[in-house]
């Protein structure tokens, strides 16, 4: 079939190390940034830019972010959400306090708050570890969220309690905001999330990336082959927190264009770790296919009836959504609890020997 | 295959599946989307205001052939009380050409606040959302009609001051304001700090988390030990039966206990059983089925089965009738829109201009059948909330019954707080754009 990969032969060390060594792979991934970035424009409406692809790919960060401390460094966490609402406090008090500068610089270095605060959370993995972790991570979920309720000053004192996306342009074209056209924000959301992943898969596959893996395989052996456990820890916390932030930031000024702090509730956390386990623990694709499940397919779900003309009332539809989402879950876990990234891992193995499975 | 090929499938099939969407509305019927939300932790007072709502649209429908004999369309879109969801639904309907959104939440109506100048559609947050909102000359988009929230907690204080016989005799008394802890429940408290400084009474602030509505237990405590003279709450959902539940339970005096309009579900007060007689709440609606309205509701569309209440004694509760009172404001607002653009079928736009202009007045409110439901009530360019009177209703352990006259919010003192408020929005929006629209027009 397509997998044929007779004839490709690899003469540098470089060649057989690489992320993508089978040359369909790279064909692939191109194709899918040629897709994303030329095909969905294209016939995309403006709901689905802004319901499904801003948002999915907002949820991808925030996934490959929680990916790097509990898949890649094995350290559970339950803060994402709370971490998610530093970046995008942070990215209102500096696009507020700052506003001549460029709001993309803005969103950027939010994500700089959010690691040093990862970082604070992050001190007691030294100790503690497992599910205890958890319930650490757990404490700085409440009380950051506490703080985004109680401290007026992160709000600007704002009587609401609430941020609202403050209105900025990029080259003459409004960026963010409620005049910002859903395609220019999706174009920026692409791009951020995009760089991102790549400087996420650099950062994985080479020493840190290791370091991360060989803590989270076993952490003594670890340290008895010279990796220093602490700071290992902390940068996989700070790594993971500045994604998690940036996927704030983005997720307040490009898709909600306002935020309450409930927004960062502990419901944000675990939608972020359901993509992590569903799509793949370790897996920076699982990230993709996991943010993809979980967001787009729930979407769709309860769109769907009404546009094949199934009359269902609403409320039935959402009853009826977590059920199949659920299902499904149960079901992906039970076929390949290593998720859907694995799931594909396998499937392509079967591809590359096809016909010859043996 | 392609590595990725997954992904692309899952992209693929998501833009098959939507992109067909966005069916074409009727040409001959007024597109109304309702958000609203059967489900989740807030569904407790949700589900009435959505029935309430549609029904009334509905017999609309049924009755007259719709406004000025034009078709509603309406159409539920499941929120869940989620900000997420809420920008979801909205993102998925204002293409069909909604005319008015009632977001009917104070988190989502924040997102829309911004939106609705941009996409020209207005948004009605009946009695909720931004109370700075009301000022028509920076947010010429939101109404949030009949009064806002800083009016209700004035009449709150008023009511009390009544009580105690006079607003100058409240110096040294105590009023204890509880509340959920997200921006609905914290958008009195300026006013309320205002005014115990004019006069002079303490205001203890019992903060209600919206994760833990369901356990109020150390709030109530606190209460017990501070016991204020009086209690203000602005709850909602689970909220409010638990924390009337807590006051019986203590043994707070509960004709001292008083709650927001949107406290004072029948079954939030149901939930204190026999303790909870004497529960106060502000009110702007009637309650109870016994208006000529409801009546044809009862009659065209509970009878016919196109209701999704079952059996009609859920008809007539409060927050059933309070979505009653807000689908009055959208078909009032449409029929004006209709008689002002001299034309059937009216456009966002246009409704705005019915919203801006609305003045139901008394033979109005009778000839909809509303008579006593209701007081009348004005919308003005300049103010669109009306600031508009609202009475104090008390629990008998059965039923809702008026306890007051229509009681006039702080006009003088409440204004000039919405307008400061409304620039303090504006110049952190900056740059947020002037109003274009003229009065009354599109």
């Amino acid at each position: 079939m397509l997998y044929r990969e007779v004839g490709q032969f690899k003469t540098t060390y470089a060649a057989d190390m690489a992320v993508f060594p089978i040359r369909q792979d790279r064909i692939g991934i191109l194709a899918m940034v040629a897709i994303a970035a030329v095909g969905v424009p294209l016939v995309a409406n403006d709901f689905v830019l802004t319901s499904i692809m801003i948002p999915g790919l907002i949820f991808t960060l925030a996934a490959i972010g929680l990916n790097i401390l509990t898949g890649y460094a094995g350290q559970i966490s339950l803060g994402t959400g709370a971490f998610m609402g530093v970046g995008a406090y942070a990215a209102y008090k500096l696009a507020n306090a700052f506003p001549e500068v460029n709001i993309l610089v803005w969103i950027v270095t939010s994500g700089v708050f959010s690691a040093m605060i990862g970082v604070v959370f992050g001190l007691p993995s030294l100790r503690i570890k497992g599910l205890y972790l958890a319930v650490t991570t757990l404490a700085a979920q409440f009380f950051l969220e506490w703080c985004f309720v109680r401290i007026g000053w992160l709000t600007d004192y704002s009587s609401s309690g609430a941020i609202e996306a403050v209105r900025r342009s990029l080259a003459g074209m409004p960026i963010t905001g409620p005049e910002a056209e859903p395609l220019t924000r999706y174009f920026v959301v692409l791009a951020l999330v995009i760089g991102l992943t790549w400087v996420t898969s650099n950062l994985v596959h080479g020493r840190i990336g290791r370091t991360w893996m060989m803590v989270r395989d076993m952490d003594i052996a670890a340290e008895l082959m010279g990796v220093r456990l602490l700071p290992a820890k902390l940068l996989a916390f700070a790594v993971s927190s500045y994604l998690a932030g940036v996927a704030g930031a983005m997720m307040v000024f490009f898709w909600l264009g306002a935020a309450e702090p409930s927004a960062f509730g502990i419901s944000l956390s675990f939608q972020v770790l359901f993509m992590v386990i569903i799509g793949g623990l370790g897996s920076l694709l699982g990230s993709w296919l996991g943010a993809a499940f979980i967001w787009a397919l729930p979407v769709v779900l309860k769109f769907a009836p009404g546009l094949v003309g199934i009359e269902i009332a609403s409320a039935t539809v959402e009853h009826l959504n977590s059920m199949i989402v659920g299902a499904l879950i149960i079901f992906f876990l039970i076929v390949e609890p290593h998720g859907l990234a694995r799931l594909w891992a396998v499937t392509k193995q079967k591809l590359r020997v096809w016909p010859f499975p043996w | 295959m392609f590595k990725p090929m997954a992904l692309a499938f899952s992209v693929a099939s998501t833009l098959a599946v939507v992109l067909p969407a966005v069916p074409a509305q009727a040409e001959d019927s007024l597109y109304v989307p309702l958000l609203t939300y059967r489900t989740g932790p807030y569904a407790g007072s949700g589900i009435g205001i959505a029935d309430g709502m549609h029904d009334y649209l509905e017999m609309l429908n049924q009755r007259d052939g719709g406004i000025g004999g034009v078709k509603i369309a309406i159409e539920e879109c499941e929120t869940g009380y989620n900000s997420q969801k809420g920008v979801e639904c909205y993102e998925a309907t204002k293409g069909k050409g909604a005319l008015v959104y009632n977001p009917w939440s104070t988190g989502i109506t924040l997102q829309l606040i911004p939106k609705a100048g941009v996409d020209k559609i207005p948004v009605l947050s009946m009695a909720y959302g931004l109370s700075a909102a009301a000022d028509g000359k920076t947010f010429p988009w939101v109404f949030n009609p009949p009064m806002t929230y800083w009016d209700g907690a004035s009449v709150a204080v008023k009511y009390i001051g009544g009580k105690e016989g006079g607003l100058a005799k409240l110096k040294g008394k105590t009023i204890g304001f509880i509340y959920l802890d997200a921006p609905y429940g914290k958008e009195p408290i300026p006013l309320l700090e205002d005014l115990a400084k004019e006069y002079g009474f303490k205001l203890m602030k019992y903060p209600v988390p919206g994760d833990k509505m369901q356990d109020q237990s150390s709030q109530w405590l606190n209460v017990q030990s501070d016991s204020p003279d009086w209690m203000i709450m602005w709850g909602w959902g689970a909220m409010n039966p638990t924390a009337v539940k807590e006051a019986a339970k203590i043994g707070y005096p509960m004709d001292h206990f008083i709650g927001v309009w949107f406290s004072g579900g029948d079954d939030d007060a149901k939930a204190g059983g026999a303790g909870a007689k004497g529960f106060l709440t502000l009110n702007f609606n009637g309650t109870g089925a016994g208006y000529p309205a409801l009546a044809d509701i009862k009659k065209y569309v509970v009878a016919k089965g196109l209701s999704q209440v079952k059996g009609d004694d859920r008809v007539g509760e409060n927050n059933y009738n309070h979505g009653v009172y807000n689908s009055m404001l959208i078909a009032e607002a449409i029929r004006n829109a209709q008689k002002i653009a001299g034309k059937k079928m009216v456009d966002a736009a246009d409704v705005r201009a019915g919203l801006e202009t609305l003045n139901i007045d008394a033979a109005r409110i009778e000839a909809m059948g509303l008579k006593d439901f209701m007081a009348p009530m004005k919308v003005t360019c300049d103010d669109h909330s009306g600031e508009n009177s609202v009475y104090v209703q008390q629990w008998d352990g059965a039923k809702w019954t008026k306890v007051s006259d229509w009681i006039e919010p702080m006009k003088d003192k409440i204004r000039p707080m919405l307008v400061a408020d409304a620039k303090a929005y504006a110049d952190k929006n900056a740059p947020w754009p002037a109003r274009t629209e003229a009065c009354g027009g599109r």
